[in-house]
């Protein structure tokens, strides 16, 4: 079995992934790049248990994106709270915390 | 095929879950004012779920389930009755806070056991999926809890920072996690450490770095602690409190298990990172924490530089005949952080329902108009700074030995910037000692005697109790640390 492809297509997607937290200001976005870091290792764990022959890391797979879910439904819910008190997604106008 | 439950060895959890449950739907039937009995109903949960385990300690023995993947043992059980005890004391410390605010309350306690559900199931984990589930289980709940304050852009911001870095950080250590499977083919710790002492990767030195720096977010190593303050600040403070001991010590437990259990026989995987965050934490938080005039944002780099004191004995762990030691002085330090610095948050909480402020200045003169407070909030500054008879220096000392017990170069350098920055921090912990005792009172500032509610009273004693306890007759919390380190 072919195994670099899927860890390199997974490195690629990681690393846009970490760009667009570090780069994007909407929230939203970010929320979507850190989708794709959570997708890249998806990747990881499904080529690795099929190169392997073994269930655990489409087991882990699965509560990853479980999680992921879950950690986007509160993540979004944040947002949703920032855009009510300041009327914008932005988060860099989120800054009152300093020092 | 029978899993084999063993019923006894998961009770807590079970209990924990259940009032969960019982929370969340008792809340429905109280009216407006009744519902303060929802934290009775939480409270006693937690109480519950610490009789399984005195009786799993008195039990002894290891149990294990899921083939190795979650174990009982004195180690996990130490580590449970630590998170249940914080627990308890969170609540109290939140029962007003939150009853005064008009905040929801039985959405409060249901996320507060929630994540102490993560903890507890955290403890026992010795699988990289179980870890990974119950880090997220700690997580998620207290991304919620500290954005409680809806309307308070502040609030929010505390969330948002919290919730990046907390996602990804999980991102981060998932990716590190996916390579140590890839490498080693299995996700059980036990499996791990049978095979990464005869790989020889580099990718290997990768997956451990990623893994070991996503738990560097979870507990604000330097320098991926820049959250840390902000949401600190911007979270209400009986959230910060349990945020800085609870959902902390809950990272340190997840680093711990997965460096000792999995990654031990192969140092060169972790204990160059670990020198670094331990050095660079401790330096750090010190040096910054002089600067702070807010005391939650002071205490935030202090409990970043904590952290760093916490680092230095997995620092160490691989050299010589330190790994005993050094879980044990982990396991002493957690315990001896957490009731001081519960502590130091229970009389911020109390002095703000007075001064509404939150700032160093707002401390002048206490020892005039509040003197049991002012004793005990200097007690606790100076058992945070490691002074005795306070229960600090203990914990100071194991870690110490630690260093001492390993005897290396790298060792002795770590132990030497540790001595230097916990003589940096007397000086901050001393400064709101002296404002207490030495300034006057600030004009404007009401001096009557402070009437703090009981339920935070209990917290401050209890506290003050372990405190000075331990600082008198620390054999208690060493002989659990022998315990914990398979003694």
């Amino acid at each position: 079995m072919i195994l670099n492809q899927f860890l390199i297509l997974a490195a690629i997607l990681f690393c846009i992934g970490v760009y667009g937290v570090l780069a994007r200001r909407n929230g939203v976005l970010v929320l979507m790049s850190v989708e794709l870091m959570l997708n890249a290792v998806n990747i990881n764990l499904i080529a690795f248990s099929a190169y392997l022959r073994s269930s655990a890391g489409d087991v882990f797979a699965l509560f990853v994106i479980t999680i992921a879910a879950a950690e986007v439904g509160v993540g979004l819910a944040i947002v949703l709270l920032i855009y009510r008190n300041l009327h914008s997604p932005d988060l860099d106008r989120v800054e009152q915390l300093k020092g | 095929m029978n899993p084999g439950w063993d019923f006894h060895a998961i009770a807590p959890l079970i209990i924990i879950s259940a009032t969960i449950v019982a929370v969340l739907i008792a809340d429905f039937f109280f009216e407006y004012r009744g519902r303060f009995q929802t934290q009775q109903i939480a409270s006693l949960g937690v109480l519950a779920a610490s009789i399984p385990i005195i009786t799993l300690a008195v039990d002894g023995g290891t149990r294990r389930m899921f083939s190795g993947g979650f174990v009982v043992d004195p180690y996990s059980l130490v580590f449970q009755g630590f998170f249940l005890a914080a627990a308890y004391v969170s609540m109290l410390l939140s029962v007003d806070y939150i009853g005064d605010g008009d905040y929801y309350q039985g959405e409060y306690y249901v996320l507060l056991l929630t994540s102490l559900l993560g903890m507890l199931v955290m403890a026992s984990s010795r699988d990289l999926i179980t870890i990974f589930v119950a880090l997220e289980t700690i997580s998620i709940p207290t991304f919620v809890l500290a954005g409680w304050r809806k309307h308070d852009p502040k609030s929010n911001e505390a969330a948002i920072k919290y919730y990046l870095i907390g996602v990804m950080s999980s991102a981060v250590m998932l990716y590190g996690m996916s390579l140590v499977f890839g490498l080693t083919g299995s996700t059980l710790l036990s499996e791990i450490a049978k095979k990464v002492g005869h790989l020889d990767s580099s990718l290997l030195l990768v997956a451990g770095f990623l893994t070991i720096v996503g738990f560097a977010f979870k507990v604000s190593a330097v320098p991926f602690h820049f959250w840390a303050p902000d949401t600190y600040e911007g979270a209400p403070t009986p959230v910060t409190a349990f945020l800085s001991v609870a959902s902390k010590a809950g990272g340190f437990v997840a680093l711990l298990s997965v460096v000792i259990f999995g990654f031990f026989p192969n140092a060169d995987m972790w204990q160059p990172v670990l020198w670094g965050l331990a050095a660079a934490s401790m330096i750090l938080g010190n040096l910054v924490a002089l600067s702070q005039t807010n005391i939650v944002r002071m205490l935030a780099y202090s409990s970043v530089a904590q952290g760093g004191f916490i680092l230095v004995p997995f620092a160490v762990a691989a050299d010589g005949g330190a790994a005993r030691s050094s879980i044990e002085a982990v396991v002493v330090y957690i315990l001896i952080y957490g009731a001081m610095n519960l502590g130091a948050f229970a009389i911020v909480i109390a002095l703000a329902r007075r001064t509404r402020s939150a700032e160093i200045s707002s401390y002048a003169g206490l020892g005039q108009y509040a003197p049991v407070m002012a004793v005990l909030m200097s007690m606790f500054m100076f058992s945070l700074a490691g002074v005795p008879p306070f229960a600090g220096w203990f914990a100071k000392f194991t870690m110490f030995r630690a260093v001492f017990d390993a005897n290396t170069p790298a060792a002795t350098v770590l132990g030497v910037l540790a001595a230097v920055s916990s003589v940096i921090a007397f000086f901050y912990y001393a400064r709101v000692a002296r404002e207490i005792w030495f300034h006057p009172v600030a004009d404007g500032v009401d001096a009557a005697p402070i009437r703090t509610p009981v339920a935070l009273n209990a917290a401050v004693g209890l506290c003050a109790a372990v405190v000075v306890v331990i600082g008198v007759y620390p054999q208690l919390f060493a002989r659990l640390g022998e315990l914990a380190s398979g003694g």
